[in-house]
């Protein structure tokens, strides 16, 4: 939020986010080097200049959805990060409706807003949004309610493996073995002793039309599906590996590649449910081994302590875990796929991961 | 015209004439046969709302307050274990001032497990920031819903209407149900102007620290305090159409001159009024119908009791560790008033369903031989029953 001073600065600033109408006397005469899309005023439903630490892989999966979305959309968000940097009162980084009511309710506020549409006849799509605390654990029964009466609601869980609002506590959704303030590694621990809980198989479950899992760090992928889920007349559900620098313990710079190291060593499976059934997959070109992905963050850095024993046996745990993953869902790709982890959003920031 | 209906039925269809375009509701005894008729309703046809059958009280305030948010006319009910799984949402629907109107089949709360009717599910909610009025009969029950929304409209503040679980809830009454037509010129359809809006996107329920945070509180308690004026007009203007009115903020009945009042809030009254007629031999007495218990009515209070040497306040739920809670603000409102303080003893009865009966009269009258000012106890409590230790 600096104060931009120079007109100027501010001219190019706005030309670079598109926020200008488009000039339509250059685009009569586009010349060969004109990206004409680039000019188009793009709708940004969530604003830069809120608070969330840089490189939140939080803030940059709600921004995808809210571009994806469109304009006629009302969000009902649960209690946590993303509400908190949102909207420091009297400032809000939402251009389109918003309401947070508490940490467990996102659901039942939604179907209750959708109701309401309903009853108004009106086709404003209503999306629910919430940590993967407010979803897989506090705020479950509202979600399983929603979904089982049928609400014309696309639930987004952006997943960041802990409550991170209130400092990086465990959740239902905390991979096994991983450390947080209340599943500290420690002499009698090796941080979270039980495993992530499967929501998206419990979501399939409900037989919604849509239920899937996407990544901050396939934007091209996460896009298409909630354009995908937009398109349901019914409840649908995504969740959004969203990486958050400040409790797994990496540089923000990092977040994209941690990210794809989590898909590509098959912690964190791509997958697409409809009516609970799998209908795709993300394959892996070459699937990486647990420990490129793990030894970049902190929150797993107990796990690599040579002189512990146990560091070895839960690195393989967690390694079995990725290995039932991609047998489960047939992961392996073979030959060059263009929807692979590979062939999708090619653009890779920053070079390859340092290993820290 | 008067019909013969149960208190459930009766309100399910004064909800009805107020046109709700959304309900949700999870069932709880004693509330269940309002849910129910209210269901039959819709699938009879007559009634047009958004039906949604939640999975717990914590999603039926919630969806109410997403459709409120979303510019619908909202309702709700509940009782007891109920309200307090509501509890949280309670305090932010009111908190982001959203308007709506929820019916407390009041009932005891657990543990020990009762079903049966108090008032300790709204007494334990009292601070929540919503309105609440407690009904002395069904017609007023009816009335006071329809008259809800025209105050929780005008002022966006969510009121609740108590009722008594058993004692009106199932009790069949003759009752009017007023005319659709009637109940629509007093009602205007309900346009919420902070409603959620893709064409003039607002966000509600936002972080604000400590820098707005008092200012907000603030405006909250202004807006419950001139809500008083809303209240009154809202029963002034019923009564303009129908002839009836429920009591305003509060009533008082009996002889002028008389220097002992007794006041009590809902169905309750109508015992006490009914034994007073039984026992004309009696000290004369000032039956004091507190109707609107948040705003809570200090002045209107005062102004009751002027020239009072004894007050005795009857209430159906209790503060365990200090004793009557309406009795304790009473005494408050009186002591921060200009009159002269008169001697105030504060009972709790009716615990737990236990029956109200006109025999209990002439014993509350003739306590005051012998209780000090300030006296409080649970006035029909049996110590026979109880260890001696426990007495
Ligand atoms: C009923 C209730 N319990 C606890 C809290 C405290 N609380 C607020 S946000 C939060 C954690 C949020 O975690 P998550 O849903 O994963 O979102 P994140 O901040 O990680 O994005 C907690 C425990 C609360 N607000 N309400
Ligand atoms: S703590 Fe994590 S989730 Fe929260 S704003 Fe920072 S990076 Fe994002
Ligand atoms: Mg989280």
């Amino acid at each position: 939020m600096t104060e931009i001073k120079d007109a100027q600065r501010l001219e190019e600033l706005r030309r670079k986010h598109g926020r200008l109408a488009p000039d339509l006397s250059a685009a009569a005469e586009p010349s060969p080097n004109d990206d004409v899309r680039s000019r188009q005023p793009r709708f940004c439903g969530l604003e830069s200049g809120h608070r969330a630490c840089q490189g939140c892989g939080e803030a940059l999966g709600a921004r995808l959805v809210s571009e994806t979305a469109g304009p006629d959309v009302m969000l009902s968000n649960a209690t946590g990060c993303l509400e908190v940097f949102t909207t420091p009162y009297p400032q809000s980084a939402w251009r389109v409706p918003f309401v947070h009511s508490l940490f467990e309710n996102a659901a039942a506020v939604a179907s209750g807003m959708e109701a309401a549409l309903k009853a108004k006849g009106k086709r404003t799509k209503v999306i629910a949004q919430g940590g993967d605390g407010g979803t897989y654990d506090i705020g479950f029964q509202a979600l399983s309610g929603m979904l089982e009466r049928y609400h014309n609601v696309l639930y987004v869980c952006y997943d960041n493996e802990a409550y991170m609002n209130t400092g990086i506590q465990r959740s239902g959704s905390t991979p096994h073995a991983a450390s947080t303030t209340t599943s500290p590694a420690g002499q009698e621990r090796m941080g979270k002793r039980h495993l992530k809980k499967d929501l998206l198989s419990i979501i399939a479950a409900h037989h919604v039309p849509y239920a899937a899992s996407a990544s901050v760090a396939f934007p091209v992928d996460v896009r298409r599906k909630v354009r995908r889920a937009m398109d349901v007349e019914g409840p649908t559900f995504l969740a959004i590996h969203s990486p958050c620098p400040l409790g797994w313990g990496h540089d923000g710079a990092l977040t994209i590649q941690i990210a794809r190291l989590a898909v590509e060593c098959g912690l964190y499976p791509m997958v697409e449910f409809e009516r609970g059934e799998v209908v795709s997959v993300m394959p892996i070109r070459d699937p990486k081994p647990v420990t490129e992905y793990l030894k970049v963050q902190n929150r797993y850095r107990h796990l690599f302590n040579d002189k512990d024993p146990r560091a070895r046996e839960e690195r393989e745990h967690l390694q079995a875990l990725a290995d039932f993953n991609i047998a489960r869902y047939n992961l392996k790709g073979v030959g060059e796929d263009v929807m692979d982890t590979d062939g999708l959003d090619t653009v890779r920031r920053g070079g390859p991961v340092q290993v820290m | 015209m008067l019909e013969a209906l149960e208190g459930s039925m009766a309100i399910a269809k004064a909800v009805t004439r107020c046109r709700p375009e959304v309900v949700a509701a999870y069932p709880i005894t004693p509330q269940t046969h309002i849910v129910e008729n209210i269901s039959k309703l819709v699938a009879d046809g007559q009634l047009k709302t958004e039906l949604v059958s939640v999975e717990s009280e914590f999603s039926a305030a919630s969806v109410v307050l997403g459709a409120a948010a979303a510019g619908a006319r909202a309702y709700t009910a509940s009782s007891s274990q109920g309200i307090l799984l509501m509890a949280e949402v309670l305090f932010n629907i009111s908190g982001m001032r959203i308007p709506m109107v929820l019916t407390c089949a009041n009932r005891a709360i657990g543990a020990p497990i009762n079903i049966w009717n108090d008032q300790s599910d709204s007494m334990a909610v009292r601070d929540s920031g919503w309105i609440q009025i407690y009904c002395a009969d069904n017609q007023e029950a009816v009335d006071s819903t329809i008259q809800a929304y025209r105050i929780t409209e005008r002022t966006e503040l969510p009121v609740m209407v108590c009722m008594d679980g058993f004692v009106l809830t199932h009790t069949y009454e003759p009752v009017d149900i007023p005319d659709q037509d009637l109940v629509d010129s007093y009602l205007p359809p309900f346009e919420f102007k902070r409603a959620l809006d893709p064409m003039n996107p607002k966000s509600l329920g936002t972080m604000v620290g400590p820098d707005f945070f008092p200012e907000i509180r603030h405006s909250h308690h202004q807006a419950m305090v001139r809500s008083m004026s809303e209240i009154e007009a809202a029963d002034a203007d019923w009564q303009n159409l129908t002839g009836r009115q429920c009591g305003g903020l509060l009533s008082v009945d009996g002889p002028e001159d008389a220097d002992l009042g007794i006041l009590c809030i809902g169905s309750a009254i109508n015992t006490l009024h009914a034994a007073r007629e039984e026992h004309p031999e009696l000290r004369p007495a000032k039956l004091i119908k507190l109707r609107c218990y948040r705003p809570f009515p200090a002045a209107a209070l005062c102004e009751a009791c002027r020239g009072l040497k004894d007050l005795v306040v009857v209430e159906r739920a209790f503060s365990p560790g200090l004793g009557g809670i309406i009795g304790t603000e009473v005494r408050a409102a009186l002591a921060a008033g200009d009159g002269p303080m008169p001697r105030i003893v504060n009972y709790t009865i009716g615990l737990g369903g236990r029956d109200i009966p006109i025999e209990l009269y002439p014993q509350l009258i003739e306590s005051l031989d012998s209780a000090h000012d300030g006296a409080f106890k649970i006035f029909d409590v049996e110590l026979e029953k109880l260890a001696e230790e426990d007495r």
